[in-house]
């Protein structure tokens, strides 16, 4: 069963289409990284598999239970819902309310009113776990946004969730605090529990997620694990003490591409395909004659991939 | 859920206030009469019963109630109904309430359900405060009905507690039309607006001759009609028109409410 799937998810505003076609099947366990430029509607497709929106058309399901049904939210989806965690655009709270008191609000909410004591277990053990337990019983009127953030994760976590669906779950949490979360996820996700996030840290999502897909303008544009998302082939830069010279046999080379060069550096940066080696260019700059003092890969950032994927997808439409 | 509005109710200072407030007003009444006792309030701009609280204490309670209808009463209701959805959208609160899971009827359901219990509540409160204030200035004895006989004091606490329902049940319609309006924005002092102004103008429209037909059919046509409670022996007819208009003003906005807010999409 997929935790969370898309058959052709599309939701129109006044004709723009702000989610067109979606597909999407996400195997349980996964750590799953959505990436896209602002409007590109992560946070519209969260909010559909979350039944808060109503889908122009298409499908989409939680833990195997459709979200809608004739045109209505489904009220089977409300079980499947009880093992859904969340956290939309931002985390919102009574801020006259202490960071406990809400928890235990959003919890007996669910109802039906069950065990007391095992509720106020699961709320100490979240507060715990997102590091709030000093100001639990501070009221939220008095927290920072990086308690509040870990708040909201603390709320997501509060019923045992299977699926977890996270909007920036970093945001305003300092680079220890992001570093905490990014652990969390991946010990849940290696526990079982499918976590959905939707992210503008693309090194956040590279380092942790297994993997990601690339929305612009309603549209899946990429899908896989984070390695497949770079080009293939291979870049090196190459430091020499006679550029010139270096720069001739290069491009004479077969399989070498000089990328990028800046009149007057020492150092240039080729892009290799078979049948050259970052070897091979080693060799035959050193058979001519040039002194090389460094060879070293360089990888293609993610953000440039990103960049170029979602080329001219425009957030203001 | 309830209970989870409960507690957040009681949770702030607003509603100690609120307390504090409605209370004032039969202390207000009582205090006042007390310190002017030598000419009792006459004439058509007076409550009634304003007067007659001088011989019996009763009447601050209802004195309270009739001056609350007109206006404090729906202010409330439209108030409270208002904020309940609206205030949720506008926190942000809203859609982490129905992501818990909380089914969206269920949501609609227990907010007007808390929102009436609240109007009940103030209602009450203003009735003991009133009954309190009022028997230690003035004392309790029988008092005289509308239709010249004398009611006995259990028997008239019994009429005044059946006043102070058939109040809040007038209201419920106004707490009905909040909630739809709530729903509709994301405004909660906005929503609270409506309702307020539908029981105002309803008011009025009842004064005007031209529309006369129209009369029967406005919400606050029967809110008076209490005042038959008063009567031996009692006259039920205009009480009971008076609660099937409520009945059907609730029945029908609270259903579109529902109705509405099952179909629309939550971007708050």
């Amino acid at each position: 069963m997929n935790a969370l799937a898309a058959r052709g998810l599309t939701k129109r505003y006044d004709n723009v289409p702000a989610v067109d076609g979606l597909d999407l099947a996400i195997d349980e366990g996964t750590l799953y990284g959505f990436l896209g430029p602002n409007g590109a509607g992560k946070t519209t497709t969260l909010r559909m598999a979350l039944g808060l929106v109503f889908p122009t058309s298409g499908q989409v399901e939680i833990l195997g239970t459709p979200v809608f049904r004739d045109g209505h939210t489904n009220p089977d989806a409300g079980r499947a819902l009880r093992g859904v965690g969340a956290l939309v655009e931002e985390p919102a709270f009574w801020k006259y309310l202490s960071g406990r008191r809400n928890l235990e609000c959003l919890a007996r909410a669910a109802g039906p009113p069950d065990d007391r004591e095992a509720r106020l277990r699961r709320i100490d053990e979240t507060l715990r776990v997102v590091g709030l337990e000093p100001a639990a019983d501070k009221r939220v009127k008095a927290y920072s946004q990086g308690m509040r953030q870990r708040l909201g994760i603390a709320a997501a976590l509060l019923g045992n969730p299977r699926l977890l669906l996270l909007d920036e779950p970093s945001n305003g949490l300092d680079p220890q605090g992001t570093r905490e979360v990014r652990m969390l996820l991946r010990r849940l996700a290696d526990e079982g529990t499918t976590v959905f996030v939707s992210s503008h840290l693309l090194a956040e999502v590279e380092a942790m997620c297994d993997q990601v897909g690339v929305l612009a303008r309603g549209r899946l544009v990429a899908e896989g694990p984070p390695s497949n998302l770079r080009p293939s082939g291979s870049r090196v830069r190459v430091e020499v003490d006679d550029a010139q010279r270096a720069l001739r046999v290069a491009s004479g080379l077969d399989g070498v591409v000089v990328d990028e060069h800046r009149d007057g550096s020492r150092s240039f940066i080729a892009a290799l395909a078979p049948p050259a080696t970052a070897a091979s260019l080693n060799a035959a700059l050193v058979g001519a004659g040039v002194g090389v003092s460094a060879l070293v890969p360089v990888h293609e950032r993610l953000e440039d991939v990103f960049v170029e994927l979602v080329e001219g997808a425009d957030d203001i439409r | 859920m309830f209970r989870v509005e409960l507690i957040r109710a009681l949770s702030r200072w607003r509603t100690y206030l609120f307390a504090a407030g409605l209370a004032g007003l039969p202390i207000l009444i009582v205090l006042s009469l007390a310190l002017s006792s030598s000419s009792p309030p006459n004439g058509p701009d007076a409550p009634p019963f304003l007067a007659l609280i001088l011989s019996n204490g009763l009447f601050a309670p209802l004195t309270a109630l009739a001056v609350f209808q007109p206006f404090f009463l729906p202010l409330g209701a439209g108030l409270l109904s208002g904020d309940s959805i609206a205030g949720e959208a506008s926190a942000g609160t809203l859609r982490y309430l129905l992501v818990r899971p909380v089914s969206r009827t269920r949501l609609v359901a227990s907010k007007y359900a808390f929102v009436m219990t609240q109007v009940a509540a103030g209602v009450a409160w203003v009735v003991i405060v009133g009954l309190v204030a009022g028997g230690l200035a003035f004392g309790f004895g029988p008092i005289p009905t509308l239709s010249g006989t004398t009611l006995g004091a259990a028997e008239t606490l019994l009429r005044i507690l059946a006043t102070a329902t058939y109040l809040v049940a007038g209201v419920a319609g106004i707490a009905a039309i909040g909630m739809l309006i709530s729903v509709l924005t994301d405004s909660a002092p906005g929503a609270a607006i409506a309702p307020v102004a539908v029981a105002i103008a309803s008011q009025i429209l009842d004064h005007v001759d031209s529309v006369r037909v129209i009369h029967p059919y406005l919400i606050s046509h029967q809110w008076l009609a209490y005042l038959d409670l008063f009567r031996s022996p009692v006259e039920w007819g205009n009480v009971v028109r008076g609660l099937v208009t409520f009945a059907i003003y609730t029945a029908l906005f609270l259903g579109a409410a529902l109705a509405v807010f099952r179909r629309k999409d939550v971007t708050a």
